[in-house]
Order: C-alpha cells, then sequence, then structure tokens
C-alpha cells in the first residue's frame, strides 16, 4: 500500500523533473522559455502517435525529443533570432503548442498502447523498503542520472561556465569572445529536448492515451520548480517528490474523506514558489538569486 | 544568423503595416493547415471570418465575446507600455468576479439600484488587491513579478472552484458546483434598442468596455500619468531624472490593470452567467495578452483588436459545428499571430542584415 503510494508520487515526479531541469539550463543561459506547457504537449502527442502507429516505445520516445526539439526552435528563431519580448513569445508557443498538439492528437482520441515496461524483473517489486524505488523505468532512472550530469555541466566545465555567463552578464560573455547566441541557441534545443522526454513519459507511462492539453498544468508547475529550487539542478529533484508527495496527498485524502479541501493542497506548490521568491530575492545572495541578464534579449551592436 | 541593428527612426509604415502583416500572413497559415489537413480551406475560411459577421446579431456577439478581452486588454497594455509584465491577469479576473460574487449572493432580496455598482467597484479591489500582491513584492523585494502573477492565477481559480464547491455551493443545485442565482439588481441586463429590441445577447458592459478603452486612451494621450508610463517604458534613467517615482507609478499600473481584470470578470458573471461556477474565463487573460500586442500598445486600438481576436474565437466556434474542425485550432491561429505580431516588433524596432555578422567588441 506504501509501497504503490511512493511508486506513484516518484512516477508524478519524473516528468516534473524532466521538463524543470531542461527550463533550468535555458534560464541559467538567460532565456526564459514560459512555453514549456506547450513543449511538453507536443512531445506528448508525437510520442504517442508514433509509438501507436510503430508500436515502438523507442521510436515513441525519440519523436518526442525531437518535436519538443522543433518546438523549441520555433521559440529560438522568435527570441534569439529576432529578439522579440521573451514573455510574449513563450505564452504564443504555449497557445499554439496546445492547439496544434489537440489538432494532431484529435484522431489519437480513445486509442491506447502499452506503456514503458520496468527496467528490473517484476518481483524486486516485492523487496521491502526499497520494492517501489525498484519498479520504475528507463525514463525514470535517466532523469536522475541527467540532473547529476547537467550538474557536472554547470558547476564542473568551463562551458558550463560560459553559459552561465551568459545568463548573469551577456555582454561581458560576449566581450570575451564567447557567442551568446550560440550558447543560447544550445541551451533553448536542449531544454526543447527535455520538454519534449517530458511531455512523452505522459502517453507513455503517467496514463497509456492521449488526451486534448494531459499535461494539465505540469509544465507551469516545471516552471515553479526552477524557481522554487532556486536554479540548482540537485533541489529539483526534492522539490519534484515535495510537489508529486502534495499532488498524490490531495488524491490520496480524496479517497480517505480528508477535511483539508483539495484545492488548497493543489495551490500549495504554487504558494510554496511565491514564498521561496520572496526568501531569496529578500535575502539577496548572490549565489540563489535569479540570473541577472533573464528575458534581456542580445543585441550585439548595442 | 541575422543581425539586429537599433533603428534611429520607425518608418511610420511599419507601424500600421505590422498588424496588417500578421493579421494576412496568420490567414495565409490558416490556407495550409486546413490544406494539410484535408480541409477545404474556402468553407473553413467563411465559418472562420465570414460566417460570424454574417447576420446583426451575430455582430453583436461578436461585441460580447470581446468585451472582456478589451477591458482586461487594455490594463495590459498600460503594463506592457511601463515594462512591467503582469501576466496573471486570468487571476485577478477571477478574484474580482470572487468579490463581486460575495457581495451579490450575500443580498439575495435585495432590488437596489445601487448594487451593480458596488459589485463593480468590489471587483475592481478583488483585482487590484490580487495584483497588489506581485506588485508590493516586485517594488519591495525586486521579486519577479511575471513569476509570482502567474502562480496567483492558479491560486485564484483553486480558490474560486473551493468556493463554489464549498461554502458558496447552492442548496439546490443538486451537488452542481455553482452557486445561487445573483439577484436580478446584480445582473447586467441587454442593451434595449427602443423600436428594435435587443439585438444578439449584446449587453451593456460592452460599452463599459469601449468607454475604458477611450478613456485609458485619453489618459495615455493627455495626463501627465500617462506620460510617466511612456516615460518609465523607454528609459528608466530619463524617468529617474524627472524626479518620478518609479515604485509608486509600478504600483498604480499593477493596481489599474489587475482592477480592470477584475471588473471583465464581474461583468461577464453578471451580463452571461448569473452565478459563480468553476469556470468563469476561459483563458480571456491569457488572450488578452495578444489583443494587447495586436493593439500595437494603443488603448483605443484595443477596441478594434479585442473584435478581431473575439472573431477567431466565434469563427472557431462555427468551423466546429459547420466542418468539424477542432475548436483547437483556434489556439494554432491565435499563437501564429501572436509570433508574427512579436516579430513585426523587431521590424519596427531594428533594422536587419542578413550578411555575416563581423566579430565587434560592444562599446558599453
Amino acid at each position: 500500500m506504501i509501497d504503490a503510494l511512493i511508486l506513484t508520487i516518484l512516477m508524478t515526479s519524473v516528468p516534473l523533473v524532466l521538463a524543470a531541469t531542461g527550463e533550468l539550463v535555458v534560464e541559467r543561459s538567460g532565456v526564459l522559455n514560459l512555453g514549456l506547457e506547450g513543449m511538453m504537449l507536443m512531445g506528448a502527442v508525437s510520442a504517442f502517435a508514433l509509438t501507436y502507429a510503430t508500436g515502438s516505445l523507442f521510436i515513441g520516445l525519440l519523436a518526442g525529443i525531437i518535436s519538443g526539439a522543433i518546438t523549441a526552435a520555433i521559440f529560438g528563431f522568435f527570441v534569439l533570432g529576432l529578439a522579440t519580448n521573451q514573455v510574449a513569445t513563450g505564452l504564443a508557443l504555449t497557445i499554439f503548442g496546445t492547439g496544434l498538439s489537440g489538432l494532431i492528437g484529435s484522431e489519437f482520441v480513445g486509442k491506447a498502447i502499452t506503456g514503458l515496461p520496468t527496467l528490473f524483473p517484476k518481483h524486486f517489486a516485492d523487496i521491502p523498503f526499497i520494492g517501489a524505488f525498484l519498479s520504475l523505468d528507463i525514463v525514470a532512472y535517466s532523469s536522475v542520472i541527467i540532473v547529476f550530469l547537467v550538474w557536472v555541466f554547470l558547476f564542473k566545465t568551463k562551458t558550463g561556465l560560459i553559459l552561465r555567463a551568459s545568463g548573469i552578464s551577456q555582454y561581458s560573455a560576449h566581450s570575451l569572445g564567447y557567442s551568446v547566441l550560440k550558447v543560447r541557441w544550445c541551451a533553448v534545443l536542449f531544454g526543447g529536448m527535455m520538454a519534449g522526454l517530458s511531455g512523452a513519459y505522459l502517453p507513455l507511462m503517467l496514463t497509456p492515451h492521449w488526451s486534448e492539453g494531459m499535461t494539465s498544468g505540469r509544465g507551469w508547475i516545471a516552471l515553479a520548480l526552477v524557481v522554487f529550487a532556486s536554479w540548482m539542478p540537485s533541489r529539483i529533484i526534492y522539490g519534484a517528490i515535495l510537489f508529486g508527495t502534495i499532488t498524490i496527498m490531495q488524491l490520496a485524502g480524496q479517497a480517505r474523506g480528508w477535511t483539508i479541501p483539495p484545492q488548497f493542497l493543489s495551490s500549495l506548490p504554487y504558494l510554496a514558489t511565491i514564498f521561496v521568491l520572496v526568501v531569496i530575492s529578500s535575502r539577496g545572495s548572490a549565489k540563489y538569486l535569479a540570473p541577472s541578464d533573464l528575458t534581456q534579449p542580445f543585441i550585439s551592436s548595442k | 544568423m541575422f543581425h539586429l541593428t537599433l533603428r534611429k527612426e520607425t518608418p511610420l509604415i511599419f507601424k500600421v503595416s505590422v498588424p496588417i502583416a500578421s493579421i494576412l500572413l496568420t490567414i495565409l497559415f490558416g490556407i495550409f493547415i486546413f490544406s494539410v489537413l484535408g480541409y477545404d480551406s474556402g468553407k473553413a475560411l467563411y465559418h472562420f471570418f465570414i460566417s460570424p459577421l454574417s447576420r446583426i446579431d451575430r455582430i453583436a456577439d461578436l461585441f460580447v465575446k470581446a468585451c472582456p478581452l478589451m477591458i482586461v486588454g487594455t490594463g495590459l497594455v498600460l503594463c506592457f507600455r511601463a515594462n512591467i509584465w503582469n501576466i496573471g491577469a486570468e487571476g485577478q479576473l477571477i478574484m474580482g468576479a470572487v468579490f463581486a460574487g460575495g457581495l451579490a449572493l450575500s443580498f439575495p432580496d435585495t432590488n437596489s439600484v445601487w448594487l451593480l455598482p458596488a459589485m463593480a467597484v468590489l471587483s475592481f479591489i478583488g483585482g487590484g488587491l490580487w495584483a497588489f500582491l506581485p506588485a508590493i513584492l516586485k517594488v519591495r523585494l525586486r521579486t519577479n513579478e511575471i513569476l509570482v502573477s502567474l502562480m496567483l492565477t492558479y491560486v485564484a481559480s483553486l480558490f474560486l472552484d473551493w468556493l463554489v464547491r464549498g461554502p458558496w455551493r447552492s442548496p439546490t443545485s443538486f451537488g452542481f458546483p455553482l452557486t445561487n442565482y445573483y439577484p436580478d439588481a446584480g445582473l447586467i441586463s441587454k442593451i434595449n434598442f427602443p423600436g428594435i429590441g435587443t439585438i444578439g445577447q449584446l449587453h451593456w458592459g460592452v460599452f463599459i468596455a469601449i468607454l475604458v478603452c477611450l478613456l485609458c486612451w485619453f489618459m495615455m494621450q493627455k495626463t501627465v500619468f500617462g506620460f510617466q508610463v511612456k516615460l518609465v517604458g523607454d528609459s528608466h534613467k530619463a524617468f529617474r531624472y524627472s524626479g518620478f517615482n518609479e515604485s509608486k507609478t509600478t504600483m498604480m499600473l499593477f493596481i489599474i490593470s489587475g482592477g480592470l481584470a477584475g471588473l471583465a470578470g464581474m461583468i461577464e458573471v453578471s451580463a452571461n452567467i448569473g452565478q459563480l461556477q468553476p469556470n468563469i474565463s476561459f483563458g480571456y487573460g491569457f488572450t488578452a495578452i495578444i489583443v494587447a500586442f495586436l493593439a500595437r500598445l494603443n488603448p483605443a486600438a484595443v477596441i478594434l483588436a479585442g473584435l478581431l481576436i473575439a472573431l477567431i474565437e466565434m469563427g472557431g466556434d462555427s468551423a466546429q459545428i459547420a466542418l468539424a474542425i477542432p475548436k483547437v485550432v483556434t489556439g494554432v491561429f491565435k499563437g501564429i499571430l501572436l509570433f508574427l505580431l512579436l516579430a513585426g516588433e523587431t521590424l519596427t524596432k531594428y533594422q536587419i542584415n542578413v550578411k555575416p555578422r563581423q566579430r565587434s567588441v560592444p562599446n558599453d
């Protein structure tokens, strides 16, 4: 019983971790992509469509990642190529992605696929205490590895340093001879791939069918999670598990007839994010602050 | 890829042609999408853009649909002009409706003519309060207003959900998440044209919406506050040198735009729904962002922009009924339109050279 609960929490956290880790890299490079929800939905519908058509989960996952990257490239074209306003462009991407995914997916509504298998043999789930942790799928385990690799990349490599520099002081990075736009392009595409993978996880693992707008606000929660983690990769995992726990508690609570209104529990991640935002901005410790050039367009002739 | 340089002056032709070109290009994309999906593009375009304009009552309904978009859009124009990013208009709209609804539901037997004005004031306060939070945090602690206002949208919508399922649920709603109906004095009536009667759903809120847009336009053009708004958006330095108080302007703008969003929420419920329910807004707060950009951040142009976006929404309904084109296609149109408008904004601000960029050291 408890094991099942833990497993659900872990699985709910996976898409949050994936999307938020991608967005974290994007924001560290100085770009705010509010289009997470749109990219995730495009990833979800492509993954479902191709898995349904080919029967191969691998091709489905790949399709999710690629379509996430393509959607992100649209964003990059406007925001990086044409220096458009990042906030508005991100919203446009969410509106566009939600619409297009619904349009593509309209013929897949009501169809079913078989989801990802668990990585370890089924009976591992019976092992006391750690059973739930051993009944996950390959994407779930990969997400933890990806977070670790992103941490190594950002804080232990030179390229990571350049990426962070582009987010903190773009013109300094430019004066040193680094191509801020190239760095941001790579970051935006990586963010798109992660969002696409995160979206693909939903129809392939969480609920093996497609429905319109099936991300149901996970993109926004992931955005909140980046702030909640104060732009530190490792904290994304704790944050995602915390947010995942709140989501599941609310369902479990309803089933047991708790008196706490479920809406109150649902609003906790958002309130917690505001709280964290307030704390980090009032403390002003530079390490945990938002990248200072976040949302600033890069114009080389300026 | 491209190389952008700041323009010294924007040619007038760009200012006018950007919205028009964006609309035409969106229609071209539309034709492309329809033919890819195997629909008859001619018919689809007819149902999208002509059918909603084919009868006088449909045109009236267009104004009704545009009403919340105009009111919210005007408030956002003021914010965006000042480079303040209030993204939470959706939440402020909901809180406005909640505040006004609370009053209407507290006086179920009243027939006072003061109920509606009081609801309007309360809705402005409700929306304004919800916008006050990100504003005060931004001014005092420099907390990012985009994220806070966005998060609060979800909190507002969950709060409304709790109210209509819990404490405010009507005992006669058979368990449905609905409140009691407002008293008649709390409803906005349809406009009764002498000799003609009512036209479609056209109500007095539409009149208020157009009035709000014109008032804001007047304020931007003719008052010191309007000048402050434009100045703070164009140059922070000049603003401070001129002795204006930036924090105060930021707070004011947030409260005005939140208040207007709240007012839009109250009008929407009082004119079209008559009671509170879990969904009272269909993303008006987000769609209004497109309206603001389509109007090129001019409050008077918001009237036209609101009507155009309403046309796309209504066209989506009519195309779904007539040709079974999924309604979500309106999202694709709105997204593409916003992309193109933003790209157009770049064209007016920068010169685009396609020649390869020389590596140059920036001189600031």
